[in-house]
């Protein structure tokens, strides 16, 4: 299993968990698994399999976009960041 | 004669006829050094002094802040041959507490040389990188929470001028975190009360306050105002995204901190070295996953960690020291830091520049200012 951090905005649609767990071999993988437990973030994020451009994925400090997308491997050791921007400065 | 007293005092150097030989580091040789004497920090003795003074019976007489360094030296000097040296007791301290001449080649003041001892006791910073600091002009976005704690430590480090955008007033609810701000200022502007404090704090500093809001009508004279940096505290997307694309084409290097209820974010972007805020994120996310600290919150502490380590990036950059975070991302989580942990934890995630960048990519698409607030909210 690999953990995927969710960051502060997306947390209403997964319960309020900060980093779950979620199983495959790819990001593609990791998402199916993960958005199929949490609907509302499919929703947000993964519609239609497909990653909304404003949120990044990165795995092992690499963003997805720059290697191969959602075909990008992870394994078990694997720490998958979901990252929207944040605007607060106030 | 090493076993006799090896030690004379500052009057009697002055009268003997040898050789002053200063051993102390660079820095301090350049703040100040006693008219005449030759320079070699005690690490280039051994190596230094025979090219320097080949005559070993040449009476030679050490000195240093205050005279302990300058005598441990002298075994290093018997090794080398010398025949008669001896150390000055007291150092410069003591010399120049009697009034004796001295030499520097510091332009800083005595008062600047005490403010930022700390600074100059430091061969990264000294008394070169200190004048830098000096001549230094940063722009801040934003007099609040993230602003609030860059200012103070840019201002106390000596930033020589410091530029702040704010529109907005002081209001009782951003004093749990806005630490320029305090209660005798609610309902000033941000701008002239953080003016106020930084002055207070710094009168070395100048600050120039622009009681505005960033927009595209006003970012090219405000970028154009002869800053250095910018520092990058605002509160909303479409501010964020005018100041990327004006400081991509002002060339404007831009130290970007934002922060949301327990985490916070810190990167630089340099423009064509490194990202820019679209190739990291291209789009804002929709304005109801978008909300600012106003509808969400924010622990208070954790504009003091973020804004502090935009200071610290600003500082980095301002003396062209260590590694900035150029195409690198920060990330802080206020409740993974544990308390037995010295070291926050900082993750860091890679930035690369997206050479199909719509406005620092090989083909820009975007080369004037839009409408940031539609942009943000997807029309």
């Amino acid at each position: 299993m690999s953990t995927v951090r969710i960051p502060p905005t997306l947390r209403a649609e997964t319960q309020g968990a900060a980093s779950v767990e979620a199983s495959g071999e790819t990001v593609r993988d990791l998402l199916d698994d993960l958005t199929g437990r949490f609907p509302a973030l499919r929703e947000r994020i993964y519609p239609e399999g497909e990653l909304a451009r404003f949120v990044n994925v990165y795995v092992e400090g690499e963003d997805v976009r720059t290697r191969e997308g959602l075909d990008t491997e992870v394994s078990d050791s694997s720490m998958v960041i979901l990252l929207p921007a944040m605007a607060g400065g106030g | 004669m090493s076993a006799t007293v090896r030690e004379i005092g500052p009057r009697e150097a002055r009268e003997a006829d040898a050789l002053l030989v200063d051993v102390r580091s660079d820095e301090e040789w350049k703040v100040s050094h006693i008219p005449g004497a030759l320079h070699v920090p005690m690490s280039q003795v051994e190596e230094r002094l025979p090219e320097l003074v080949p005559d070993r019976s040449r009476s030679i007489i050490t000195y240093c802040a205050v005279g302990s360094r300058s005598y441990r030296i002298l075994p290093t000097l018997d090794g080398l041959g010398y025949e008669d040296a001896i150390s000055m007791t007291g150092g410069i301290v003591a010399w120049r507490e009697l009034g004796f001449p001295i030499d520097s080649e510091s332009r800083l003041d005595e008062d600047k040389r005490e403010r930022y001892s700390r600074h100059l006791l430091i061969p990264e910073v000294g008394e070169d990188g200190q004048r830098r600091l000096l001549e230094t002009s940063i722009l801040l976005i934003g007099a609040g929470g993230l602003g609030s704690p860059s200012a103070l430590y840019l201002a106390a480090a000596g930033v020589g001028r410091i530029g702040i955008v704010d529109d907005d007033v002081v209001d009782s609810s951003n004093l749990q975190r806005q630490v320029l701000h305090s209660t005798a200022g609610l309902g000033e502007r941000k701008a002239r009360s953080a003016r106020r404090a930084l002055t207070a704090l710094n009168p070395d500093v100048e600050v120039v306050t622009y009681e505005e809001r960033l927009t595209s009508q006003n970012v090219d004279r405000i970028l154009t105002g002869g800053w250095d940096l910018i520092v990058d505290g605002a509160d909303n997307f479409p501010t964020r995204y005018l100041l990327n694309d004006a400081s991509v084409w002002h060339n404007i290097p831009v130290v970007h901190g934002s922060i949301f209820r327990f985490e916070g974010q810190v990167t630089v972007f340099k423009p064509h070295e490194g990202p820019c805020y679209r190739c990291l994120f291209p789009q804002p996310p929709p304005p109801e996953l978008a909300p600012s600290c106003a509808e969400g919150g924010v622990l208070g502490v954790l504009p003091g960690v973020i804004g502090s380590l935009q200071a610290n990036e600003a500082l980095k950059l301002a003396l062209g020291i260590g590694e900035p975070a150029i195409g690198r991302l920060l990330l802080f989580d206020a409740l993974g830091a544990k308390l037995e942990e010295v070291r926050a934890k900082l993750e860091e995630v890679r930035v690369r520049r997206d050479p199909d960048c719509p406005v620092c990519g090989d083909n820009p698409t975007i080369t004037e200012y839009i409408d940031y607030v539609d942009f943000c909210e997807g029309r």
